[in-house]
C-alpha cells in the first residue's frame, strides 16, 4: 500500500489539471486549471461535470486525453501513457455520501488507510487528529450510531490520517446546518495551515465558494469559464453564465445613454422606466445594449434622502415586499425596475422598513458590473 | 430400517458440493457483479441453465461429458485408473453444476448491492483489490453468501434426477437419501421410506431455520447498510 509511506512532497506542490473526457455524445468535460496549496472552490450548477472531473483526478475514471500532475509528479498523462492507479495516487476524497464503511467502527474506519503502519505510529497519528476533530469518544461506535456532523468529521479524519498529497471534497457538507458546517471548515482550515496541500472543494453554493475559497474555479457545461482569486472572479464577471452561477441577484437589460471618457463612467438606461445608472466605462457605444449585474448585498437602503455620499447612484423607490431568510432580510424595491436588496434584520428594524414605504436606494458605480449579453440567436 | 449409509453419503455430498461451490462460485459471482463486458448476459444464461433444464437433460450431458469416450473421461481414467460415471467424484461434479445458480445468483445480488463508493473509498485509502474484497465486499455480502450456501446444501440433499443419471444406485458410493427413499417405495417398504423422508424433511427445516436466523442477525448488525 503506497499510502503507508510518507512521501515528502515539495512544499505547496500545485495540482494541475488539463483534461478532456467525453461524457455523452453531446457533452464533454474540457477542464484546465491549477489548484495551488489551500482551498480551491470548484463552483458550478448540477450537471456541469463536477463529479466527473473529481473522479478523473482521483483516478476512478480515465480522461480521454490530457494531463493531471501534482507538482512535477504526473498522475495521468495521455502523451506518455501514465495512469497512476487510484490506490497509489495518495489522495483524500470525501464523497457526498461519505462512504464510511458501515460494518466497521469509527476507529477501524480511520485505521483502514494506515493499516501497514506499526501500531505505535498509528496511535500517534490518530490521537492528535481525533483530539482536534473532537471525535475521540466515538471510536468504538458504528457509523450509523453517530450524528451527521460526527460522521463528516470521522470521514474527514479517515482521509487526513493517511497524510494525503491532495484532498477532494464533493459537496461533503451540503447536508449540514450552517453552524456545524462552519466549525468543520475551521477544523479543516486549521489542519491545512500546517500541511499546505491543495484542497479541491466542489460546491454549487456561490456564498460558500466565495466565503471559503482562496481560489475559485467556475465550471459551466464542462468548461472552466472563470478562475482566480474570489474577488476577481466575483467582481468582474464578463459572461452572463458566470454572473448567474456566481449569484448576482440583480441583472438588468440596459441601453448605453452617454459616455464620459474623462470620468471613466457611462450612463445606462434601465428598461422602460427611464431609470439611469452610472456604471464603469467599458468599450462600447451610445445606444449599445448591455447587461448590468448588481449583488443584492451591495445596495444600500436609506430612509431619507442621502447626502454627502461618494456613491453616484441614489434614487427613490417603494418597498413591495420584505421577507427574512436565515439572517438575511430580502427587500424588493420598485423603482422603474425591481431591485432585490439584502440587509441585516437589525438594519431592517432600525429603519422601520415595511411594505409600501418610500425609501432611497444607493448604489456605487463600481458595484455595477457590466456583463456581456449572450447574442440573441 | 433407516439406511444411515445413504444419509451420511448425502450429507458428505452436500458438504463437498457447498465447499467446491464456495471456492469456484465466489469468483464467478464477483466477475458477474463487476464486469462491464457487453456479452456478460451469455455467461449469466449459462450459469442459470440448471434452473430451467430438466435434471435428466443435465444428467445426460454430464454423463456424456464425463464418459470414457470424452476427453475429460479419458484424462481422468489415465490419472486414476477408473472412469467418472457411477463414482462419488462424478456425482459431485454433476451436483456442483446442478447447484451452481443457487450459489451464484444470491451472491451476485448482494455483491451488486455494495455501494460502489465504499469500494472506491477503499482504493483511495490505498487498499489493494484483494484487501477491498476481503475487508469490504465480502463482509457486506455475508447475507447473500449464507443464502447461497444454504440453498446449495438443501438443493443437493434433495436432488434425484441428476444423481440417478450420473451416479446410478450403488449403496455407499452413489446411493443418496432420495434414491433410497425411491427404492423403498418401489419395494413397498412405506414405513422405512416414511422415516427417511421425515428425517430429510426435519433436517432441511432445521438447517434452513438456523441459517436464516443467523442471516437475520447478520443484517441486524449493519442496519445502516442498504
Amino acid at each position: 500500500m503506497a499510502g503507508a509511506e510518507i512521501t515528502r512532497r515539495e512544499e505547496s506542490a500545485a495540482l494541475s489539471v488539463r483534461i478532456v473526457r467525453r461524457v455523452s455524445p453531446d457533452f464533454s468535460l474540457e477542464a484546465a486549471f491549477d489548484a495551488p496549496a489551500g482551498f480551491t472552490m470548484l463552483l458550478g450548477t448540477s450537471g456541469c461535470g463536477k463529479t466527473t472531473l473529481l473522479n478523473c483526478i482521483a483516478g476512478l475514471l480515465a480522461p480521454d486525453s490530457g494531463r493531471i500532475a501534482l507538482g512535477s509528479r504526473p498522475l495521468f498523462d495521455s502523451a506518455s501513457r501514465v495512469n497512476v492507479p487510484v490506490a497509489e495516487r495518495h489522495l483524500g476524497y470525501l464523497f457526498q455520501n461519505l462512504a464510511l464503511f458501515p460494518h466497521l467502527t469509527i476507529e477501524q474506519n480511520i485505521h483502514y488507510g494506515i493499516a501497514k503502519l506499526p501500531a505505535a505510529e498509528r496511535r500517534e497519528r490518530t490521537s492528535a487528529l481525533l483530539e482536534s476533530f473532537r471525535i475521540a469518544h466515538l471510536l468504538k461506535s458504528k457509523p450509523n450510531r453517530i450524528s451527521g456532523g460526527e460522521r463528516q468529521r470521522a470521514a474527514l479524519a479517515r482521509s487526513l490520517v493517511t497524510d494525503p498529497s491532495f484532498l477532494l471534497l464533493d459537496e461533503p457538507l451540503s447536508a449540514l446546518d450552517q453552524a456545524t458546517k462552519a466549525t468543520i471548515i475551521d477544523d479543516l482550515r486549521a489542519w491545512n495551515a500546517t500541511h499546505r496541500i491543495p484542497i479541491l472543494y466542489v460546491t454549487h453554493s456561490p456564498e460558500e465558494a466565495f466565503a471559503l475559497g482562496e481560489h475559485v474555479v467556475v465550471l459551466d457545461a464542462g468548461r472552466v469559464v472563470a478562475s482566480g482569486m474570489p474577488q476577481d472572479v466575483l467582481r468582474a464577471p464578463r459572461q452572463e453564465t458566470i454572473a448567474q452561477i456566481v449569484g448576482f441577484e440583480n441583472v438588468f437589460d440596459a441601453v448605453v445613454a452617454s459616455l464620459d471618457e474623462r470620468e471613466g463612467t457611462m450612463l445606462c438606461r434601465l428598461g422602460l422606466g427611464g431609470r439611469e445608472l452610472e456604471v464603469p466605462l467599458s468599450r462600447t457605444d451610445v445606444g449599445a445594449r448591455v447587461r448590468i449585474a448588481i449583488r443584492a448585498g451591495d445596495i444600500i437602503i436609506a430612509a431619507e434622502r442621502p447626502s454627502g455620499l461618494s456613491a453616484r447612484n441614489s434614487f427613490t423607490g417603494r418597498i413591495i415586499s420584505i421577507r427574512q431568510e436565515g439572517v438575511t432580510v430580502i427587500v424588493t424595491v420598485e423603482s422603474g425596475v425591481e431591485f432585490e436588496v439584502h440587509i441585516t434584520p437589525a438594519a431592517c428594524q432600525e429603519l422601520h422598513l415595511e411594505t409600501g414605504k418610500r425609501i432611497w436606494l444607493v448604489i456605487k458605480t463600481y458595484s455595477c458590473n457590466l456583463v456581456e449579453s449572450k447574442r440573441p440567436d | 430400517m433407516i439406511e444411515w449409509r445413504a444419509i451420511i453419503l448425502t450429507l458428505k455430498l452436500a458438504f463437498v458440493v457447498c465447499s467446491v461451490l464456495l471456492v469456484i462460485g465466489t469468483p464467478i459471482a464477483l466477475w458477474l457483479s463487476f464486469t462491464r463486458w457487453r456479452w456478460k448476459f451469455l455467461v449469466e444464461s449459462i450459469v442459470a441453465l440448471p434452473l430451467v433444464l430438466p435434471p435428466t437433460v443435465l444428467g445426460f450431458y454430464v454423463l456424456v461429458a464425463l464418459g470414457s469416450n470424452s476427453p475429460i473421461g479419458r484424462w481422468y481414467r489415465g490419472l486414476t485408473g477408473h472412469g467418472l460415471p457411477f463414482t462419488f467424484e462424478g456425482l459431485a461434479i454433476a451436483s456442483v453444476l446442478y447447484s451452481l445458480p443457487f450459489v451464484v445468483q444470491p451472491m451476485v445480488a448482494s455483491f451488486s448491492q455494495v455501494d460502489r463508493n465504499l469500494i472506491n473509498a477503499s482504493s483511495i485509502l490505498g487498499a489493494s483489490r484483494l484487501r477491498t474484497l476481503f475487508r469490504i465486499v465480502i463482509p457486506l455480502s455475508v447475507g447473500g453468501i449464507i443464502t447461497g450456501v444454504v440453498l446449495c446444501f438443501s438443493h443437493t440433499l434433495g436432488e434425484f434426477g441428476v444423481v440417478l443419471m450420473v451416479g446410478g444406485n450403488i449403496p455407499g458410493v452413489t446411493e443418496t437419501v432420495s434414491i433410497a427413499i425411491y427404492d423403498n417405495v418401489q419395494a413397498l417398504n412405506y414405513a422405512t421410506a416414511n422415516k427417511m423422508a421425515l428425517l430429510l424433511m426435519g433436517f432441511s427445516f432445521i438447517t434452513l431455520s438456523i441459517t436464516y436466523a443467523i442471516n437475520r442477525k447478520a443484517w441486524a448488525i449493519w442496519p445502516g447498510h442498504r
